[in-house]
């Protein structure tokens, strides 16, 4: 590359008992869409802080258009012309998208001149935005706009994007896709991070990857296969979960026109929902975060209880039962929240296992915890799932997130369920732990269980799921089988582009 | 009982004189949940305010400066709050329950000596014209220079937070302080200064009670009000006109249950002295079942860098 903007050079930054990176180099061109790729804990997240200045590298040196480049502080790598939109916790719920974006600015002009920037920019781009607005009360592909046009009103050199499509219906992607092409094509560079391989192979021009901190390859994207990156990030071949060919059965669990009022100011109403899912069959539940995912597994675990008539277990109405009623019956779940929902921090893993498996596993002996056996189903998950742990004694929180998901999951998988709902089973996890946990709940599904899997992963859903259906704003769309479903149909059904335009055209 | 012995005129001015106290610990209370802090401890900042102003007014004779002491040790002492739970992350609330313990036993301590002693007195002020209206002139414009004060500070406050640049800083650290960070804002820092801020606040309340509402200094002589300038935050949504609001109906149903009393109303006098909590605490539930809250969003929890 002749025309170099960014250049890194042996960045090290070590925290107590971990070297997040280790001697990472390379550079970034003018107007070049960059991909850093690598797994969860690869030390991308690191990388980026350090190039934007929330972060020191402990050796190391940046050059930015051939300069010496240490930025102290945010502010001072805004004014160096890096803008950088984040994966999660930058916007305001309680502000205006206004006051959101003044925030970001160093020099904010009057609010007047402010909003009519915030629309010339927001029409220039094709991404339509009220400046006005509570930020609370926009859809997640909204808010990511908030922070895209945050940054573009400072016209920066670099635009850093974590993990940006995460949150965004395929259509939406399209349409970011395009915004960053005409960015590129006006000569701002994107530095572009994600381990969605296609996207990349769709979007970037060069990639780096890391592992374990080191940068192990770079690549052309365009020119290498997906599967190729996959092998890179995670350094060795691994296994894609089999294929399925099951047998079903009876109706397991039927859902009949649920709904429930929102659970909070900013929760979702669940409309109407209805479908059912039959012994050994996989059930995959997509839509865009914040769709009514949450409130649907609550309901369904027992957390929320709704009349008795609208959910139905082997033909038995369950709806007004608990947690733990339901749980008797075999019905099981995995809620989203690993830290917190699915497992309280600061207890044990053996603690952890009596909360949800007392009773089906026997735990239990006149209302006393048999301790004993409790930690012998906590070895017992923690052998078949390989979670990587000192021992069943170690806190929840100090479990890596894939660790313990493969935990959770583990957890309930082992008390043979009838019907077992999870959310976002791999989310945060390394593709090696994802593979794994996928490939249990088909083995789990070919043992005669019925599973529902709500996801954000598309690739996921498409992976395991006999039939597919999408969540949009509470309401489920109509029930798909997998095969024979086209990308472009499964973003109709979460909903489309929402009121998404083109001004590329 | 004689209703016709209570003076509206009279009921009016004194409210104003009997809210005082709270509207200045409350509006700095709530400049401190804006920035996401919770300080419990506003109950020992007031008394702590109390006796000092008490103290240094009576030794230099000037209740000015006694109300500035009393707001420098005050706000020194809610550093000691700030420093816990900003630096060294101890829990906000079991440290304001303590700063409040500290703040009583600290007062009483100092307050030894002045039992018994009357306190130079502010003076009213007399703004011609305006001061010598008929009914409203004594209703609201012969009060001391704090009653202005404090609504000025109401108005400052609400100025602050809705239109300048620091303001909505300080706002969005209160809403969420990961994000402030990340786009670089000092959440300690701001959050310290609105610590400070409200410390001052309820050292300026506490030294209204013992130099002008009393003005002589008993120990405990809050009996509580901090407690209600908490509760009036919460009636207020977090907006600054509404705790005006609060703490002058608060100060009035004090001000009209002394009166009726003294206008022999028989129906227990227990029962009219509580009056004033008991509205408060109907007024907070209401307030809640109704849903609409308007709490900072990260208000309480403890921020670490690292997180």
């Amino acid at each position: 590359m002749d025309d170099i903007l960014l250049s890194l050079s042996g960045l090290t930054k070590a925290y107590p008992g971990v070297v997040a990176n280790d001697d990472v180099s390379f550079d970034i061109g003018r107007g070049e869409v960059h991909a850093l790729l690598g797994e969860n804990g690869a030390g991308k997240s690191t990388l980026v802080k350090m190039i934007y200045g929330l972060v020191k590298p402990d050796t190391g040196t940046m050059t930015l258009n051939g300069a010496g480049y240490t930025p102290a502080e945010p502010r001072a790598a805004r004014a160096a012309g890096v803008a950088m939109v984040f994966q999660h916790f930058s916007l305001f719920d309680a502000l205006t998208v206004a006051e959101n974006i003044a925030l970001g600015m160093e020099n904010p002009p009057k609010p007047r001149d402010l909003a009519r920037q915030i629309r010339e920019v927001s029409e220039n781009y094709g991404l339509p935005l009220d400046p006005d607005r509570v930020v609370g009360t926009l859809s997640a592909g909204e808010r990511q706009r908030v922070e895209i046009i945050r940054c573009l009103l400072q016209n920066p050199q670099l635009l850093i994007m974590d993990e940006p499509t995460s949150v965004l219906t395929p259509q939406e992607v399209e349409i970011l896709f395009q915004t960053l092409r005409q960015l590129s094509a006006e000569g701002t560079a994107i530095l572009y991070i994600s381990h969605k391989l296609e996207e990349i192979r769709a979007l970037c021009d060069n990639a780096t990857i890391l592992r374990l901190g080191k940068k192990v390859a770079t690549c052309i994207p365009r020119e290498t296969t997906a599967r190729e990156m996959a092998e890179m990030m995670v350094g060795s071949s691994f296994n894609a979960p089999e294929a399925r060919a099951r047998d079903l059965g009876d109706v397991a669990l039927e859902v009949r026109g649920l709904s429930l009022p929102a659970p909070g100011a900013f929760g979702t109403p669940l409309r109407d929902i209805s479908f059912t899912v039959r012994q050994g069959e996989v059930l995959g539940l997509g839509g865009v975060a914040g769709n009514g995912q949450d409130e649907l597994l609550a309901a369904l675990s027992g957390e929320q209880r709704s009349p008795a008539a609208m959910i139905r277990m082997h033909d038995v109405e369950i709806g007004a039962l608990g947690p733990t009623a339901r749980r008797d019956k075999g019905l099981l779940t995995g809620p989203e929240e690993r830290l917190g929902h699915a497992a309280a921090p600061d207890m044990s893993l053996t603690e952890n296992a009596v909360l949800t498996a007392a009773r089906r596993e026997g735990l239990l002996s006149r209302g006393f915890v048999n301790w004993g056996r409790a930690q012998g189903f906590a070895e017992k998950v923690i052998e078949a799932f390989d979670v990587r742990t000192p021992g069943p004694g170690t806190a929840a929180r100090a479990l890596s997130g894939g660790n313990l998901q493969k935990y959770v999951i583990g957890r309930e998988i082992l008390q043979r369920p009838e019907v077992l709902i999870v959310n976002q089973p791999t989310w945060g996890v390394d593709a090696a732990a994802a593979a794994a946990i996928r490939q249990a709940l088909l083995d789990l599904a070919a043992k005669g269980a019925a599973i529902v899997v709500i996801s954000q992963d598309l690739d996921e859903l498409i992976e395991i799921s006999d039939r597919f259906g999408a969540l949009n704003e509470g309401r489920l769309s109509a029930i798909k089988p997998v095969q024979g479903l086209t990308i472009d149909e499964i973003g109709l059904m979460m909903g489309g582009a929402h009121d998404m335009e083109v001004a590329h055209a | 009982m004689d209703l016709s012995s209570i003076n509206p005129v009279l009921l009016v001015a004194s409210l104003m004189v009997s809210a005082t106290p709270i509207l200045f610990a409350a509006i700095g209370e709530l400049v401190v949940e804006k920035a996401g802090v919770l300080n419990l401890g506003v109950e020992g900042m007031m008394i702590t305010g109390a006796i000092v102003g008490f103290a240094v007014a009576v030794t230099t004779s000037s209740p000015l400066l006694g109300f500035a002491a009393a707001a420098l040790a005050s706000a020194v002492l809610s550093l000691s709050f700030g420093v816990l739970t900003q630096y060294l992350l101890s829990n906000q609330v079991a440290t304001g329950l303590g700063l409040t313990l500290v703040g009583l036993g600290l007062s009483s301590l100092i307050g030894r000596p002045y039992e018994g002693i009357k306190s130079p007195t502010l003076p009213d002020i007399h703004i011609p014209v305006i001061s010598d209206l008929p009914v409203v002139g004594p209703m609201l414009f012969q009060h001391d220079i704090m009653v202005y004060v404090s609504i000025a500070l109401v108005a400052g406050v609400w100025g602050f937070l809705k239109y300048s640049r620091l303001g909505l800083i300080l706002r969005a650290v209160g809403e969420s302080h990961d994000a402030a960070h990340a786009l670089g804002y000092k959440v300690v820092r701001v959050r310290m200064a609105a610590i400070f801020f409200g410390g001052a606040c309820a050292g300026l309340g506490g030294a209204y009670l013992s130099l002008v509402r009393v003005p002589q200094w008993t120990e405990g002589m809050t009996a509580g009000a901090g407690w209600i300038a908490l509760a009036i935050v919460v009636f207020a949504s977090w907006r600054p006109w509404r705790v005006l609001i609060g703490a002058y109906l608060f100060g009035g149903i004090t001000v009209l249950q002394l009166n009726l009393q003294a206008a022999g109303l028989q129906f227990g006098v227990e029962y009219l002295s509580m009056s004033p909590y008991v509205i408060t605490i109907l007024v907070l539930v209401v307030i809640s079942a109704r849903g609409a809250h308007g709490a900072p969003a990260s208000l309480g929890r403890p921020f670490h860098a690292s997180s």
